[in-house]
């Protein structure tokens, strides 16, 4: 693991996240994806929103972008667009996704345009002290719902589905080869692909809802969730407060610059 | 030989933007700017360029960013509330360094305002629309053939200065069809972002003489895999909050436009030599100033007018310069006195700067321009 830690981050920077954060574990769990991948890190292009999560690019030893709150995808579809030949990703918060970033993502479903998203879910604003976002659950408590939250939250792996994505999957930092494995798997599958990386936020969300220690919360993280094959099996009782993990939409449908290439083709034209 | 045609404005600037080299377009429709996502829509296929309509005109101007970024010539075009969205973006492009144009079609404001109708209220918030202290290039063009010239400058001027550059045209030149005056295999001179001498240690944001730093494209090899932030940020690119560090930064994404000003700004005189009263206009204000001149001097009055081909930056010296020993400065522009601020700022204080308002959807007359002159006991 180490090697691999050497190879895909940058050695010159200390990052920023608390003790307990899971987006380390995300971090990594992509480093090893792009170890499986065997992609030459000159050849990718990671991009990210603002907030917590994003500062992951920072850290990545590839052509980084950290953009503007929300603004990740339609930056990295224009990129996307321009130089097909680059593997990008996108890392998103879940506010950032979901709020200022919904429309953006909902587009980016729909166009199945070939990039492969990675939402670190922790279900609140970490960055800017713990407000709830359209991924923290009802009930919960964040410090813009001191009282508790009366917003309904967001599946994020439904409004994936229902906005057309082509690969949809959600993984937890609890499980970190499933999580890196859906990673790969959502590189190589050819349009847009989803990643809902669920991680703890201790600092920002455990802190207001009883489970401060980050043990506690991968603990938590391990209870609830179950994979969709092991769900298979089990009875609505056994699946109540659950929350399934693994590939949910696996399936083709023409590429966004694929079909642009092919209209380019068509007219034999190119001063490219 | 003249190749003789008519042509909208809209479109003009489509033929700029392919003769400049533009690439990659993206852009959310809105009025009166949309022709020029359809023609990109219709010539980009064609050419191996590429267009994309957005979900709105913040993907605009994010996808055109991420095309910035890995090497293209990019740009979008919009109007008022669209332009509006922008800004946001506007200022991480400034800040980032990242060379793109928008083509900003004016119409009235504020809000939804007049779609269809001539406004020049955006002047202002092109300059200070988006939020911390930058610079920025505005060009104004006032015919449609010099649409076509201004979006190849627009272009250039990205890449010489890591800027976005912004093309600020009225409702009435972006719809007017009139005679396009390009010479038929016309090449323009067509200037690239400068490249590093050596991509060895590339410091993405390095301090150099001209206050531009030398650019290699994300994901183009060696040197390419640096970062890139809406953060304030050091030579390295990565986040800083020095205050050395800070000022040098922000103080050098202003003074790398500003300190250029005399190669960037470009105005047109016209009488300006012997002139006692002077208009200064720009866009579609200075083609009825400009009729209201030949008009008066036709009279034998000593009128002339100073055309604003730039409007960022300012170019202080020479406005100042020709408004001085002038009897009174006139400036008629299509919202309640924007430009006129500058001017009235380097204006000797003994000469007079008056301002001509008009914001009700129509175009000046030169006869309205020469009553006011009359009124105002100019002349
Ligand atoms: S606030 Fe939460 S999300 Fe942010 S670094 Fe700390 S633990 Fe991680």
């Amino acid at each position: 693991m180490k090697a691999v830690y050497e190879k895909y981050f940058r050695s010159n920077l200390p990052h920023i996240w608390c003790a307990g954060c899971g987006h380390g574990t995300v971090m990594a769990a992509y480093a090893l994806a792009l170890e499986k991948l065997g992609y030459d890190k000159n050849d990718v292009l990671a991009i990210s929103g603002i907030g917590c999560s994003s500062r992951i690019t920072g850290y990545l030893d590839s052509s980084t972008m950290h953009t503007a709150h929300g603004r990740a995808l339609p930056v990295a579809s224009g990129a996307k667009m321009c130089e097909p030949r680059l593997k990008v990703f996108v890392f998103m918060g879940d506010g950032d996704c979901t709020a200022i970033g919904g429309n953006h993502f909902i587009h980016a479903c729909r166009r199945n345009i070939d990039i492969t998203a990675i939402v670190m879910n922790n279900n609140i604003y970490g960055m800017t002290g713990g407000q709830y976002s359209p991924l923290t659950p009802y009930g919960k408590k964040a410090t813009t719902a001191p009282y508790g939250n009366i917003d309904h939250s967001f599946d994020l792996v439904e409004l994936a589905k229902g906005a057309g994505a082509t690969y949809v999957a959600r993984g937890d930092v609890s499980h970190m080869k499933q999580l890196s494995d859906l990673i790969v798997e959502g590189a190589q599958h050819k349009g847009f692909s989803v990643i809902e990386a669920m991680t703890p936020c201790p600092t920002s969300f455990g802190r207001y809802n009883k489970t401060p220690d980050p043990a506690q919360m991968l603990q938590i993280f391990r209870d609830v969730t179950v994979s969709v094959k092991r769900a298979e099996k089990m009875t609505a009782e056994e699946l109540e407060g659950k929350i399934l993990t693994g590939v949910f939409v696996n399936r083709e449908a023409p590429e966004y610059v694929e079909d642009y290439q092919k209209l380019i083709d068509s007219f034999q034209g190119g001063d490219k | 030989m003249a190749k003789v045609k008519l042509l909208q404005g809209n479109q003009a600037c489509l033929e700029g933007a392919i003769s400049a080299g533009a690439d990659f377009f993206a852009g959310y429709p809105i009025t009166p700017s949309s022709e020029v996502a359809e023609q990109a829509a219709t010539k980009f296929p064609k050419l191996g360029r590429k267009f994309m309509q957005m979900e709105d005109e913040i993907a605009s101007m994010a996808a055109i960013i991420g095309a910035s970024a890995v090497g293209h010539k990019a740009f979008t075009a919009t109007s008022g509330p669209g332009f509006s969205l922008m800004q946001e973006l506007l200022g991480y492009a400034a800040n980032a360094e990242l060379p793109l144009v928008v083509v900003n079609v004016m119409r009235g404001g504020p809000s939804t305002g007049l779609p269809t109708l001539p406004a020049q209220g955006d002047v202002q918030q092109v300059r200070w629309g988006t939020h911390g202290d930058h610079s920025i290039i505005v060009l104004s063009p006032y015919s449609v053939t010099e649409v076509y010239y201004q979006t190849i400058r627009a272009f250039n001027l990205a890449e010489q200065y890591r800027t976005p550059v912004i093309l600020l045209m009225d409702e009435v030149i972006g719809h007017l069809r009139e005679r396009f005056d390009v010479p038929e295999g016309y090449q323009p001179e067509i200037i690239n972002r400068k490249a590093p001498e050596s991509k060895e240690n590339y410091l993405p944001f390095r301090n150099t003489e001209d206050g531009v730093p030398p650019f290699i494209a994300l994901g183009q090899g060696e040197g390419s895999r640096y970062h890139i932030t809406g953060l304030t940020h050091g030579e390295s690119g990565f986040y800083s909050s020095n205050p050395q560090v800070v000022d040098q930064f922000i103080r050098r994404l202003s003074s790398k436009i500003e300190d250029h000003v005399d190669e960037i700004a470009e105005v047109e005189e016209c009488y300006t030599e012997d002139a006692e009263i002077l208009l200064v206009a720009y866009g579609c204000s200075a083609r009825a100033s400009r009729a209201a001149v030949e008009k008066l001097r036709a009279q034998g009055q000593k009128v002339g007018l100073l055309r604003l081909l730039t409007l960022w930056p300012f170019p202080d010296k020479l406005v100042a310069k020709h408004c001085a020993g002038k009897k009174a400065v006139i400036m008629p522009e299509l919202n309640l006195g924007q430009m006129v601020r500058e001017v009235q700022r380097v204006c000797p204080s003994d000469v007079p700067v008056k301002s001509f308002t008009k914001i009700d959807g129509s175009l000046f007359t030169p006869e309205e321009i020469i009553n006011f002159m009359k009124k105002g006991g100019c002349l």
